[in-house]
């Protein structure tokens, strides 16, 4: 056991700071009316020098390095600590990209994944209809081959930022006599195009970022299918994988806000003396803390377990039901802390507000950890099935696939 | 960064695990739990003194193997995971003891006998039941002691007591020392049969350490404390998952249902990810002092509170055959209020981790 890093890292770790050091200055890109441009180079500094897109091959805008865990920690660290943007966030990048890499064919790398990367292309998930959330795998939403083009009729719903996006990867139906799973197909298409409606649904937080789509007769090519026909469950499975591995640093943001929560303490009064000198403040912020530590470690030998080639067991399983528990139990106790203020409504879009009312998105956002990507139900069917071997309850078989 | 077994570490386990599950399958545990006096096996204490579980942390020079509290802490996990009634805690708390606080001669005299398992010890903390931090000893430090201790595990088994005195100082008492009595107390663990000792002008040797010595080996006692409950958790919920998958009502392993399943994947989210909390403190003990104690006190006062929430847990889910004093889960849950309350109860620990982290 030895939570220090060879010399060999701290050399990689001083090499990055310095290119930060050199290349970004965070106050000064925050106040910057070209902000957007900074970022974009300094990306493509940090490709250059090997730092990001680092499992991507050159030819498609990656930095194609060695794949080393322990390399890539460092990086987030020394970005994070810097508040320099790392790669672009969202579902193209995280999802579309891997599943292209692993299942796409060449003419859809090409075009889509360098457009991907450096933010041109923006994506939707379209994983969600009304009445397939959880039970993924009874998607409604069918596409039909006709004349060299796949034509889609249906409705998904709950995508995130489907209304900026301008291309969509969907799990549909192509093919209505199969079985359940086995007749649906992962197509992408262009959300720029007649017969797509787009239409913002108001979220708990007053904020529109997720959309209904509703298709009606929209074609899209025969080549943008990824996979074969009746292959769209296993393909939107690789695509999770990807997503999942990338809760292995997901302490970190636990552990953040755990922070900000402590901080709230500290400033809020509570009978004439800060709350944190409340005895029982501090013992439920004290149990929090124990998970908040106990999530942190985990990720410590989760990410251990992958640097030294281990099967990290069961433990990755539950991460996201670790984070879902940690936020819900800091809005528990921020809620008690900010007292009035949760009965204002919340700053939109991001918005900092003037007092603790961003506390009162968190809450809600803490909601919304505990649906998207799969509820916290399914990860513990997910638990339960996987991870203890207790039997499956036939009725669902097919949660496997989650939604973000 | 590594944060991870060694090897070596692995096989440790491995030797203690197996060797219990040879010499204390169920049916031994239950004799022992259910013996009249002290329900101590000296074979199988033997057995593990074979393996060198009493030497691992003790250094070399004394006979022991000079390893870090991780290695005693994974015997601990161990033998918590198999409920192993044996003097292991009281024993290697108290050679921990004369290793921080002892002079150079004391060491020489006590650590080898301790490291072989030729004497065996115990250490004596509480007072008047809750005063477990060495701040509230009040026994004085003297050649002579005057006054109580509780909560004395397997003080009658015992050759050496280790004392905690007023200062943090230490006292060794001898077996059969004049003005020593034990009074057994009628413990809820009885894997760990609990004394009452008192002295009345009781001939005692005095360690040479003082308070540095009693925090540093306060934390090493919530380390062990932290992965016993870790391997009693881990335990509790692998006997509720296996019972799950045996167990049919309606028709069908009661496994399959999704409520008892829930409970089952929440019981094990709790306590997976929670092994770190003692890996870490463990090591921070050895190689990150200003850390040590912090994290001590937060993972005894998280494991062993979630080792009790766990184990009742698994009791239900156990139904009817779970209340019975002959199933094993009945010792877990034992264990488990003892590990809740030993040296302090989470709340205590919850709020010295929280004024360590600058709260
Ligand atoms: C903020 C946010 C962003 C989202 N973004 C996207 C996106 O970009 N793209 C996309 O496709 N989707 C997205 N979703 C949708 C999300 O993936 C689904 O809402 C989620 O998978 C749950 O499905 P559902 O809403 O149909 O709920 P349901 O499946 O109807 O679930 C309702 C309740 O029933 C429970 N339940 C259902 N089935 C079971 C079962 N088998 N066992 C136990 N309990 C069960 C659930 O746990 C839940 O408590 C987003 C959702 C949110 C909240």
């Amino acid at each position: 056991m030895d939570l220090s890093y060879s010399a060999e890292s701290d050399a990689f770790r001083r090499d990055v700071a310095a290119f930060l050091k050199a290349n970004w200055d965070a106050a000064a890109a925050a106040a910057a009316p070209d902000r957007r441009e900074r970022e974009a180079a300094l990306r493509r500094k940090a490709v250059e020098h090997g730092y990001l897109y680092r499992g991507i091959p050159r030819q498609y805008g990656g930095s194609e390095q060695q794949p080393d865990i322990l390399k890539a920690h460092i990086i987030r660290e020394e970005f994070g600590k810097a508040r320099a943007p790392m790669e672009i966030p969202g579902v193209g990048v995280q999802m579309v990209v891997p599943t292209l890499l692993e299942c796409g064919s060449q003419w859809q790398r090409d075009f889509f994944v360098a457009r991907t990367l450096n933010g041109e292309f923006r994506w939707a998930q379209g994983y969600s209809e009304p009445d397939a959330g959880s039970d993924l795998a009874s998607v409604r939403t069918s596409a039909e081959l006709v004349d060299g083009h796949w034509v889609i009729n249906g409705q998904k719903t709950w995508s995130s930022l489907a209304h900026k996006a301008h291309y969509m990867f969907a799990l549909v139906r192509t093919d209505r006599t199969a079985r359940k799973h086995a007749g649906l197909s992962y197509l992408l298409l262009d959300l720029k195009q007649p017969g797509v409606t787009i239409r913002p649904l108001k979220q708990i937080t007053g904020d529109a970022e997720f959309c209904e789509v509703f298709f009606d007769n929209v074609r899209t090519p025969q080549d943008w299918i990824v996979g074969a026909p009746g292959e769209g469950w296993a393909v939107s499975k690789t695509t999770l994988s990807h997503e999942r591995s990338g809760f292995i640093g997901s302490a970190a943001t636990s552990v953040a806000l755990f922070g900000k929560l402590v901080e709230l303490a500290r400033h809020t009064m509570l009978n004439g003396r800060p709350a944190i000198e409340d005895p029982l403040v501090r013992e439920r912020l004290g149990v929090l803390d124990g998970y908040v530590s106990a999530h942190q470690y985990s990720s410590y030998r989760q990410f251990s377990m992958a640097a030294h080639g281990q099967d990290a067991g069961i433990a990755p399983l539950m991460n996201k039901l670790v984070n879902t528990r940690i936020a819900d139990d800091v809005a528990a106790i921020a809620r008690d802390l900010i007292g009035s203020s949760l009965m204002l409504a919340p700053p939109l879009a991001g918005g900092r507000g003037a007092g603790n009312e961003k506390w009162v998105n968190q809450f809600m956002g803490s909601l919304g950890l505990a649906i998207a990507g799969g509820t916290s139900n399914i990860q513990r069917n997910l638990i339960a099935e996987r991870g203890l071997g207790l039997p499956r309850d036939p009725s669902n078989a097919d949660s496997a696939v989650v939604n973000a | 960064m590594n944060f991870l077994l060694s090897p070596e570490q692995i096989e440790i386990q491995t030797a203690v695990a197996r060797y219990l599950d040879a010499e204390c399958p169920s049916t031994r545990l239950h004799e022992l739990f259910d013996a009249p006096d002290g329900r101590a096996d000296p074979r199988l204490w033997r057995g593990l003194l074979d393996l060198g579980v009493a030497g691992l942390a003790l250094p070399e020079a004394y006979g022991g193997m000079g390893l870090e509290l991780v290695d005693l802490a994974l015997v601990a996990e161990t033998l918590g995971s198999r409920a192993a009634p044996t003097p292991f805690l009281g024993h290697v708390i108290a050679a921990l003891a004369i290793s921080l606080a002892g002079s150079e001669a004391q060491k020489q005299r006590w650590l080898p006998g301790l490291a072989d398992g030729s004497i065996t010890a115990t250490v004596a903390l509480a007072e008047d039941g809750a005063a477990w931090q060495p701040e509230q000893w009040r026994v004085a430090a003297a050649s002579a002691l005057t006054g109580h201790k509780s909560f004395v595990t397997h003080a009658a088994q015992a050759d050496l007591i280790v004392v905690g005195l007023e200062g943090g100082r230490f006292g060794i008492v001898r077996a059969g020392a004049d003005g020593l009595s034990i009074t057994p107390q009628d413990g809820i663990d009885r894997t760990r049969p609990c004394a009452v000792l008192a002295f009345d002008r009781t001939p005692a040797e005095l360690l040479e350490g003082g308070a540095d010595a009693a925090a540093r080996l306060c934390d090493a006692a919530l380390v062990l404390a932290a992965a016993d409950a870790f391997g009693g958790a881990s335990r509790c919920v692998e006997m509720a998952v296996d019972y799950a998958k045996l167990r049919r009502q309606f028709g069908v392993v009661i496994g399959q249902f999704q409520a008892l399943k829930h409970q089952l994947a929440d019981m094990a989210t709790d306590i997976e990810p929670a092994r770190g909390l003692y890996w870490y403190a463990a090591h921070a003990w050895d190689r990150l002092p200003e850390q040590a104690s912090r994290s001590a006190a937060q993972a005894k006062a998280h494991l062993a509170d979630r080792y009790l929430h766990v184990a009742r847990r698994t009791v239900e889910a156990h139904g009817g055959i779970g209340y019975t004093w002959e199933f094993d889960v009945q010792i877990y849950l034992k264990r488990a209020m003892f590990d809740y309350a030993w040296l302090g109860v989470p709340a205590l620990h919850r709020s010295r981790a929280a004024a360590l982290a600058g709260w």
